[in-house]
């Protein structure tokens, strides 16, 4: 507002101000708690929640498509062979006459519960190798962390390929496969989490009540760390995923009659030139599907430490 | 004669949650071998002012000004190429962090010889020769060794030097030391201080001190700019400010710098905190600390009052109608 | 420098130490291989008269693993079980420097390109070329790289017929494989160089070189660039390992004789040696690349030495 003439101010208003008139008005927010925080800056990516309704949509299907499917997913049926996608077989047929939709669908069933079982196994592993290295420090954490650098040190498919010649191409051995893997990368950031936290006071309260150091691991220092963990998860299933179809892709993965997206795609190799919707149809399933897990994860990771943000 | 002349400097940053008012209307100047230092809380915008004039700003920020005018030039009409010129060779600049603002990839000796190399058009030994003479000249020893080496491998108070040298290495008319002691030990401060008193005299060039602490100016700056709230409150000569100072904000700062005297006496902080700079307050930023405040206060930005040539107060207090105040706890002599 | 570099060499040492150790013993416990026990062999003659010769099926396990470590250090990576007549050694000699050639192109090409995407996004923030750019980026990480080369197979050559589809008889033959290799990692450096420049030109040292004078050019190209690009040279190491896996995919599918191929179908055919003896081959050369790695970035970064 326009201040007066200086010799025309009013003249009471030269008394002192009272203390109350010199607060300002702080408008107080409801306070959330973090999970809540991240959830609602969650919601506001676009990216992310579009990836979220993806995948949940593919979950659906592959639960439930192949039940209400007419057709099953080795019904061979030599007369209908090679048709390209209609009404009766939106992703057309294969060179045995089996239906495309379907077969992708249980590709589905397949690699996402790969990806998510094998994400699991090792956020435990990582969880429990970094959790005790952080915590315990000192000499036990160096030649934990010794070990953890070796391995490092080589491409994990080649390990996986490895395992999975000597134990055969099921799904029990490439999960084992993964397994073996993958946990070292969460299994470090666990252990920089643990060793942050380590000295934050809370610890220090735990233990002055008598709280055994596993407990303390286990009921303060990981909960708390949980944040960065997520995230490392949520990253492990694409690439569990991946790792699957590359194999799968090269003929060394999941063999016949099991189906994943990798698979389908290394059948469909041959058939490129002539019948090239047998190969696009997998091959886009498992782009969208790691688009959208990536997509999940970008999102998880700016909800959870927004400082992390670019 | 007048070396840097700024008037009405308005600077604003433009954030996602709005227009922070960093500056919101200030005017100095500085004279040709003279010394001032602009003293102010965190937040104040004493940085922030300086940078605008120097053009180092960040593209978020709009500056504004009635004028600003370096030795004669306008600088507000001038491009960005112009500014590259007179930058590093005219007005030469020191930063806060000694760490921080030096290249940790590349040598001390790259480093000062760079600015050489591109307002001097000197190369080769030349250049070299001159990053040697301005090592001895901040008091760096065995330079010849030295710059070869990298900013880790020297302690705080060299790295400032190494600065130092750096805005020297062009004979800048003008020096800005945007708070060169504040990230160091309080012997190696008084160290960089007495070199800079120092440098002053030996080349006559004018020096902007910026600062929080009031303790630093006392040494080497003739003239005193008090800023708060991004704007400016108290200006005078070093005398005025320390032994008449009248804006309540100068006595809260001069109040507050801890005495080593033989008796125990408590530390008076200023309390409350300063003025959000996205909403700033309609009147004087200063009031809701202030002891003094009034209801006009609160209401309108106090006029700029002159007390005398050099000395000069926004403050209402000044004003016929107040009823006049008493200042507490101050030293009287030193 | 040299206490860095031979300690990169030691853990280097260390690590093919344990990957030899592991490979001999899994060398034994191949089911029904020729070091299990006489009645499980199922193993032609031919071979196991040779494994025979050279590992001394008779011998104690220690002083079998010493023999194999023997012939290690003299770089016999021992013979092909389904191809006996063939050594390891011949089938590497024959297909990596095919795959070396296309790799060492993708890596070339990788770099090349993605770094300066990468620096135009971040000085251009928020443009058209910024949005355009990581756009892609995202897609070159997401999508895996096999689809990438499927995709761009089908594209070029089945549709629009402008690239062959197998050999490397001519420029245009590799064009198709190295995008295929390269795409991912140049999504990647793209949006790894975007990030890091961002975070460098927010840094005080930048404010210091504008307030010197320095052109924006030079402000960007020598004083933010140098440390910019530590994390580009840190992803080399991964890079060299994801252009390595990529060349089994990229070989299979445009028929490149190279060592990925060779590899691929010594696993389907349970080639059980000459799949070993090549890992030792890839793992050598993974741990030699991160060594070089190491010294560059040493090279670039005066301090990592310090903190040793």
């Amino acid at each position: 507002m326009e201040t007066p003439l200086y010799d025309e101010i009013p003249p009471e208003l030269f008394e002192k101000a009272l203390d109350t008139e010199k607060q300002s008005d702080v408008i107080s927010r409801p306070s959330m708690s973090y999970w809540q925080n991240a959830w609602a800056r969650f919601k506001k990516d676009p990216l992310a929640m579009i990836g979220l309704v993806v995948i949940i949509i593919i979950t659906l299907f592959a639960i439930f498509g192949p039940i209400v499917s007419p057709y099953t997913y080795d019904g061979q049926n030599i007369a209908i062979q090679n048709q390209p996608p209609s009404r009766e077989h939106w992703f057309g047929t294969d060179k045995f006459g089996r239906d495309i939709f379907v077969r992708v669908l249980y590709g589905a069933r397949i690699s996402l519960s790969i990806g998510v079982m094998a994400a699991a196994i090792n956020l435990v592993i990582g969880v429990i190798y970094g959790g005790i290295a952080g915590y315990f420090g000192g000499r036990v954490d160096m030649v934990m962390m010794r070990i953890v650098d070796v391995l490092y040190g080589l491409p994990s498919l080649l390990y996986i390929i490895l395992i999975m010649m000597f134990l055969g191409n099921t799904v029990k051995s490439i999960l084992i496969a993964l397994s073996l893997t993958y946990w070292i990368g969460t299994a470090r950031i666990v252990r920089s989490q643990v060793l942050s936290l380590k000295h934050e006071e809370y610890t220090l309260a735990a233990r002055a009540l008598g709280v055994s150091n596993l407990g303390i691991i286990f009921r303060h220092l990981v909960p708390n760390s949980m944040g960065p963990i997520i995230v490392t998860v949520t990253f492990l299933i694409p690439q569990a995923i991946f790792s699957e179809a590359f194999l799968s892709f090269l003929g060394i993965g999941i063999q016949v009659p099991m189906a994943s997206w990798g698979t389908l795609a290394n059948d469909a190799i041959p058939a490129i030139f002539t019948q090239p919707y047998q190969m696009i149809f997998p091959v886009l399933a498992i782009s969208i599907t790691m688009f959208a897990l990536n997509f999940i994860g970008d999102g998880l990771r700016d909800a959870l430490d927004p400082r992390l943000k670019k | 004669m007048i070396l840097l002349d700024v008037v009405n400097l308005k600077t604003t940053f433009q954030i996602d949650a709005g227009n922070v008012q960093a500056v919101r209307g200030v005017s100095f100047h500085v004279d040709e071998g003279e010394s001032i230092g602009i003293v102010g809380e965190s937040g104040s915008g004493k940085s922030v002012t300086m940078l605008s004039v120097t053009r180092l700003l960040p593209e978020n920020a709009k500056v504004e000004a009635d004028s600003i005018n370096f030795n004669g030039t306008e600088l507000l009409k001038q491009d960005d190429n112009f500014m590259r010129k007179i930058q590093g060779s005219e007005i030469g600049m020191i930063f806060q962090d000694p760490m921080t603002s030096l290249n940790p990839l590349f040598t001390i000796g790259d480093q000062i010889m760079e600015p050489i190399r591109i307002h001097q058009k000197l190369s080769g030994e030349d250049a070299k020769k001159r990053v040697i003479e301005l090592l001895k000249l901040v008091e760096i020893p065995d330079p010849e060794s030295r710059l070869k080496q990298y900013p880790h491998e020297f302690s705080g108070g060299m790295r400032q030097r190494v600065m130092i040298a750096i805005a020297l290495s062009c004979n800048p008319k003008l020096l800005i030391a945007d708070e060169p002691t504040t990230a160091l030990d309080v012997t190696v401060q008084a160290q960089i201080l007495d070199l800079m008193d120092e440098l002053k005299k030996k080349l006559n060039m004018s020096i902007i001190l910026i600062t929080h602490n009031l303790g630093v100016v006392a040494k080497i700056c003739n003239r005193i700019i008090v800023m708060y709230g991004g704007l400016l409150v108290e200006e005078g000569t070093s005398r005025e400010i320390f032994y008449e100072p009248k804006h309540p904000y100068t006595w809260g700062l001069l109040r507050s710098i801890p005495k080593v005297t033989a008796q125990k006496s408590k530390l008076i902080p200023i309390p409350g905190s300063p003025p959000d700079l996205l909403s700033p307050p309609a009147g004087c930023p200063f009031a809701p600390r202030c002891e003094y405040a009034m209801k006009v206060c609160m209401k309108y930005p106090p006029k700029k009052i002159g007390l005398s040539d050099t000395h000069s107060v926004a403050c209402w207090l000044m004003h016929p109608k107040s009823p006049g105040y008493k200042m507490e706890g101050l030293y009287a002599n030193r | 420098m040299p206490v860095y570099i031979l300690k990169r060499i030691l853990a280097g040492m260390l690590t093919m130490f344990i990957l030899v150790t592991i490979t001999f013993f899994l060398m034994h416990a191949i089911p029904g291989g020729p070091f299990s026990p006489a009645e499980e062999r199922n193993v032609p003659e031919s071979v196991l008269k040779k494994v025979e010769e050279r590992y001394g099926l008779n011998d104690p396990v220690y002083i079998q693993y010493f023999n194999y470590l023997k012939n290690l250090a003299h770089g016999d990576l021992g013979f092909s079980f389904k191809q006996p007549d063939r050594t390891v050694n011949e089938i590497i000699r024959i297909g990596f420097p095919v795959s070396a050639k296309v790799g060492a192109i993708a890596a070339v090409v990788s770099v090349v390109i993605g770094v300066p995407l990468g620096i135009i996004s971040a000085v251009k923030r928020g443009k058209w070329m910024d949005w355009a750019s990581m756009a892609f980026a995202t897609i070159g990480i997401s999508v895996p790289g096999f689809v990438i080369a499927v995709l761009s197979m089908y594209l070029f050559a089945v549709k629009l017929k402008i690239l062959p589809t197998y050999g490397l008889t001519s420029w245009r033959h590799y064009i198709l494989p190295v995008g295929g290799l390269a795409l991912g990692p140049i999504a990647y450096i793209a949006r790894l160089m975007r990030s890091s420049m961002l975070e460098i030109m927010r840094q005080d040292y930048i404010r210091t070189a504008r307030a010197k004078g320095v052109s924006e050019f030079w402000v960007i190209a020598k004083h933010a660039m140098k440390n910019a690009i530590t994390p580009v040279v840190t992803y080399l190491g991964p890079l060299v390992a994801s252009l390595l896996t990529g060349s089994f995919v990229v070989e299979k599918l445009f028929s490149i004789p190279g060592m990925g191929r060779y590899y691929v179908t010594g696993i389907s055919d349970r080639d059980y040696s000459a799949t070993l003896g090549m890992t030792l081959f890839f793992g050598l050369f993974v741990v030699i690349a991160n060594i070089i790695v190491d010294i560059l970035y040493a090279l670039i970064d005066p301090r990592v030495k310090m903190d040793e």
